[in-house]
């Protein structure tokens, strides 16, 4: 988070031009969707950049009482008339420039981090539960995290736990014959879990956990209940920073008769639609609100709209650049402290290199070169962190002054009583001796 | 007049709030509420809306996170819609010039105040915060802001009298963990080991009650640091930050902005410092500038820091950090008391304030509401002998409204999850578009556990001499020179 003095200013900057041929022909078709894909590469959209398209306003392109349309790509439509002066400003601002809610920034957002899927069964008895992780991580979430590449590193783990059960005993509600778990003793179902599934040993990486918890047969169908007591929807919540916990309810079988253990094979579309949604929060990727007359097309099997990388990254580059600025601050402020400090060579290679990547960070920034500025600010934060964190910088290890002198006066100082006074006898016979050298009998 | 209307305006309270808003047809936005309440108060109309007094008031005494949604703000930056906290400080500016000119410019202000709050009303009147939003908000600021709990418990001391100590920090981590703090989130550093000391009567326990009712070792102790791996360099590493690379993760504290940090200390101390390993010392100074340096880098959001020790108040003294509480069993010049021998062990089990608090921490479940003003109260003089004493001025919030399980427990914030993405079923998987390198899988195998060929070989390594240092040199020339000056050169011919 930045030091109490820094402001950002931001500045837009806006060409105007005529539509070219082609653009014309793609903008010409049935709906705002297929005009999106159609216009995807005829842009030279590059990072950081908008692209938007001013229609006729008896166009049919956009839907009735929609005026703007902001696509999967870098690119929008708005409707023209009506005010048009004022649309730009809120259309750029709240789709490029809004930061998103840094859920995940932190020092720990620059290694990587390290994503676990676990299915949880507490009762194998009975169910037997089979889920294809490794097609569903290729298909839906390896795009999502191709595309976050270019933010951090990320490696993905799942792993099936048995006999892992929830710390909160649901209630059993009868009008609809069905368990469920009241909002506040959701965070309490965390911890007894947490400890069974090894993330501290994965990696030094901070882990992202995903928890798909199937429940046991007697406490079927569990619904967690939200603040007004209706199911919701997605029968998942999550909590910042750590991960998030899906509870999937096996629908019971037809007949009692049935013999155990139920062979259950998990739907994934349905899983990761919910998984990838939290990961985007996780991510501080939401759906602010915008008003009515704007219409968002939804990422997708992509995961992620261009354009919210685009606000990742911004982001993500401001807060590198001001880490960097409190942490060589505050390394400068402790080298004054301490006179007697030693510096090595390779920290202070890496204060340089840390100065010399955030000055080039902020230059890239202010032409609107996004991804050279972010890896620029990457770089710095790394460096900085490098230097800070160097073990040699520990203050106990170097004494002041004041310490050394009361370390070694009450030693020393009573022993050089008597030696200095035998001194001073010393030179006082030697003068007495040199005053009368002739007594001589 | 208008300037004397302006200073003589009084201050607005909650119950006029309440009032306006109660009059609402319809629930309205902070700013309509302010406008419709400045027009209630009729003799007040030059000052403009009141409701910045009140942000403003809020955000100083913050300074860090507010929640209130500031309406100069909304009318300043019309783009910046739907939820988003602007920065803080530059509006906290902003707010105070725009205060200023207002005072300066006090007969235009009325055509100024409305022409703005016109402009506000068609800006940021009906799409902000309704009123129960405004109370969730206001909720919300006085919880913590932490995601996750860390502990770092420490026991200083080593001998087996000094059983007490272990048993301490042995009970602070029973609470802790039942309470939900995970092992992998607790640094747990114990300088001698009890439970297996040749000394105790009954190994693999350490109890913390006569007639050994509580076993506080238990099953699953992890002890991250034992024995003679507890200096005071090593914990200040832990809590700086700065270790060696080679550091095992149990061993680190890997907190970071939005970490509650729980530090319990015991063992000897003394005024302005605690003994460690019965060799060193960490002085209060040394504490203050480590827990400074965590703060310089964010590694806390809050940190609550008890001490059980001898004069345990001086440690505390020294520290000038934000969020910090402090906790201590004694005064400077008390001495903290231990609680009761066991005669079939031989020792002292527990430290007097540490069992009232560990029988205080039996009482706190997970769920429990219980706020830091009773955690105070624990051990009054009559039961502890000595006077336990805290410091909360560094700490933001009230100490009413900061709960037990915010530093013992680990209660995470959730939210439910409402959206959801929409996926195609039938869509091929993507093509990743980066290369995937296909390492070749060597057989990885163990390094050689014990090189009994190389330890047996190995010849002692020569340390080099070297020659006594100058100051030692001087020092002696000078004894002796002195001796056979002040005793006559003809004793020379006896020693040599």
């Amino acid at each position: 988070p930045p030091a109490v003095r820094t402001s950002i200013t931001s500045r837009y900057e806006m060409v105007y031009r005529s539509t070219t041929a082609r653009e014309e022909a793609a903008l010409g078709a049935a709906s705002a969707r297929e005009a999106d894909t159609a216009l995807h590469p005829l842009q030279d959209a590059s990072l950081g950049s908008l692209t938007v398209y001013v229609v006729p306003e008896t166009s049919s392109l956009l839907p009735q009482g929609v005026s703007v349309y902001v696509g999967k790509h870098r690119s929008a439509l708005v409707r023209a008339g009506g005010g048009l002066a004022a649309r730009p400003a809120p259309l750029g601002s709240s789709v490029v420039a809004a930061r998103p809610a840094s859920a995940l920034t932190g020092c720990g957002s620059l290694a990587g981090y390290e994503i676990t899927f676990s299915l949880l069964n507490p009762d194998p008895k009975s169910h037997a539960v089979d889920w294809d992780i490794e097609d569903a991580v290729n298909r839906y979430v390896q795009p999502i995290l191709d595309k976050l590449s270019l933010v951090a590193n990320f490696s993905v783990d799942s792993q099936i736990l048995y006999y892992a059960v929830l710390g909160v005993t649901p209630r059993f509600d009868k009008e609809s014959s069905s368990f469920l778990l009241s909002t506040h003793s959701l965070p309490h179902v965390i911890n007894p879990v947490e400890a069974r599934l090894g993330s501290s040993a994965a990696s030094l990486h901070p882990v992202l956990n995903f928890l798909l918890y199937v429940p046991e047969h007697s406490h079927s169908p569990l619904y967690i209940q939200d603040k007004d007591g209706a199911p919701v929807s997605t029968n998942a919540f999550h909590s910042p920073r750590w991960g998030g916990i899906m509870i999937y309810n096996v629908e019971a079988p037809a007949s009692p008769q049935v013999s155990l253990p139920l062979h259950v094979d998990v739907d994934m579309v349905r899983v990761m639609e919910v998984f990838l949604a939290q990961l985007r929060l996780l991510f501080g990727l939401s759906r602010e609100e915008l008003p009515p007359e704007f219409l968002l097309e939804s990422p997708g099997n992509e995961g992620l709209a261009d354009w919210e990388l685009d606000r990742l990254l911004w982001a993500h580059t401001m807060e590198n650049i001001a880490t960097v600025s409190t942490t060589l601050t505050s390394l400068a402020q402790l080298l004054d402290k301490i006179g007697n400090i030693v510096i090595k060579d390779d920290v202070a290679s890496e204060v340089y290199r840390a100065v010399a990547s955030a000055q080039s960070a902020m230059a890239e920034l202010a032409t609107g070169h996004l991804h050279s500025a972010f890896q620029a600010s990457k770089e710095a934060v790394t460096s900085s962190e490098r230097a800070f964190f160097d073990p040699s910088l520990l203050h106990l290890l170097y004494f002041p002054d004041d310490q050394k002198f009361a370390i070694y006066i009450p030693l020393y100082l009573p022993m050089s009583v008597p030696i200095l006074l035998s001194l001073a006898k010393i030179v006082r016979e030697t003068r007495q001796r040199k005053k009368e050298p002739t007594k001589m009998d | 007049m208008a300037r004397s209307a302006a200073t003589t305006a009084p201050a607005l309270q909650k119950r006029d709030f309440k009032q306006a808003l109660q009059g609402l047809a319809r629930p309205r936005g902070l700013r309509c509420v302010t406008k419709r309440l400045a027009r209630l108060r009729a003799g007040a109309p030059a000052r403009g809306p009141p409701g910045e007094h009140d942000g403003r008031r809020t955000q100083r005494r913050t300074g860090r996170r507010p929640h209130l949604p500031r309406p100069e703000a909304a009318a300043r930056r019309p783009h910046m819609r739907g939820g988003h906290s602007p920065p803080p400080f530059p509006a906290a500016a902003e707010a105070g010039t725009l205060r200023r000119r207002r005072g300066k410019m006090a007969a235009a202000v009325p055509a100024v105040g409305c022409v703005r709050a016109a402009a506000a009303l068609l800006l940021g009147c009906c799409g902000a915060a309704l009123a129960s939003g405004v109370q969730d908000q206001a909720e919300q600021f006085f919880r913590s802001g932490h995601t996750n709990n860390w502990a770092v418990l420490v026991c200083t001391s080593r001998f087996w009298f000094n059983y007490r100590h272990v048993a301490n920090t042995l009970s602070v981590y029973r609470s802790v963990k039942r309470l939900g703090i995970p092992d992998s989130h607790i640094v747990l550093m114990l300088a001698d080991d009890m439970a297996c000391n040749p000394r105790n009567p009954k190994p693999a326990t350490v109890f913390s009650h006569k007639n050994m009712e509580l076993n506080v070792y238990g099953d699953d102790v992890e002890v991250d640091y034992r024995g003679y791996e507890v200096t005071v360099e090593n914990f200040l590493r832990v809590l700086t930050g700065r270790i060696p690379p080679s550091t095992p993760r149990s061993k680190r504290l890997l907190s970071d902005d939005r970490s509650n940090i729980l530090i319990y200390m015991t063992g000897h101390g003394g005024n302005g410092f605690l003994k460690f390993q019965d060799s060193e010392e960490i002085t209060n100074v040394e504490l203050a500038d480590a827990f400074e340096q965590m703060w310089q880098k964010r590694r806390y959001n809050e940190l609550l820091f008890i001490i059980d020790t001898c004069q345990g108040a001086s440690m505390y003294e020294r520290f000038y950090s934000p969020n910090i509480m402090a906790l201590a069993s004694s005064q400077v010049g008390e001495d903290s008391l231990s609680h009761q021998p066991d005669l079939a062990i031989g020792v002292h089990l527990m430290d007097r304030y540490t069992f009232y608090v560990l029988e205080f921490l039996e009482e706190i479940h997970p769920a429990s509401q219980t706020n830091m003003n009773d955690l105070f109260q624990v051990c009054p003089k009559s039961l502890c002998v000595s006077t336990p004493g805290h410091r909360t001025d560094l700490f933001q919030r009230d100490p009413q409204n900061v709960l037990i399980t915010d530093f013992f427990g680990s209660v995470r914030k959730v939210e439910i999850t409402t959206e959801t993405i929409s996926l195609d079923r039938d869509l091929a998987g993507f093509e990743s578009k980066l290369p995937k390198d296909e390492l070749a899988t060597e057989p990885l195998k163990y390094a050689e556990q014990f090189p009994v060929a190389q330890i047996i070989h190995q010849k002692p390594k020569q340390k080099d001499w070297h020659p006594p240092g100058g100051f030692i040199l001087g020092l002696w020339a000078l004894i002796i020179m002195v001796f056979f000056k002040t005793y006559g050169i003809k004793h020379m011919k006896h020693i040599f």
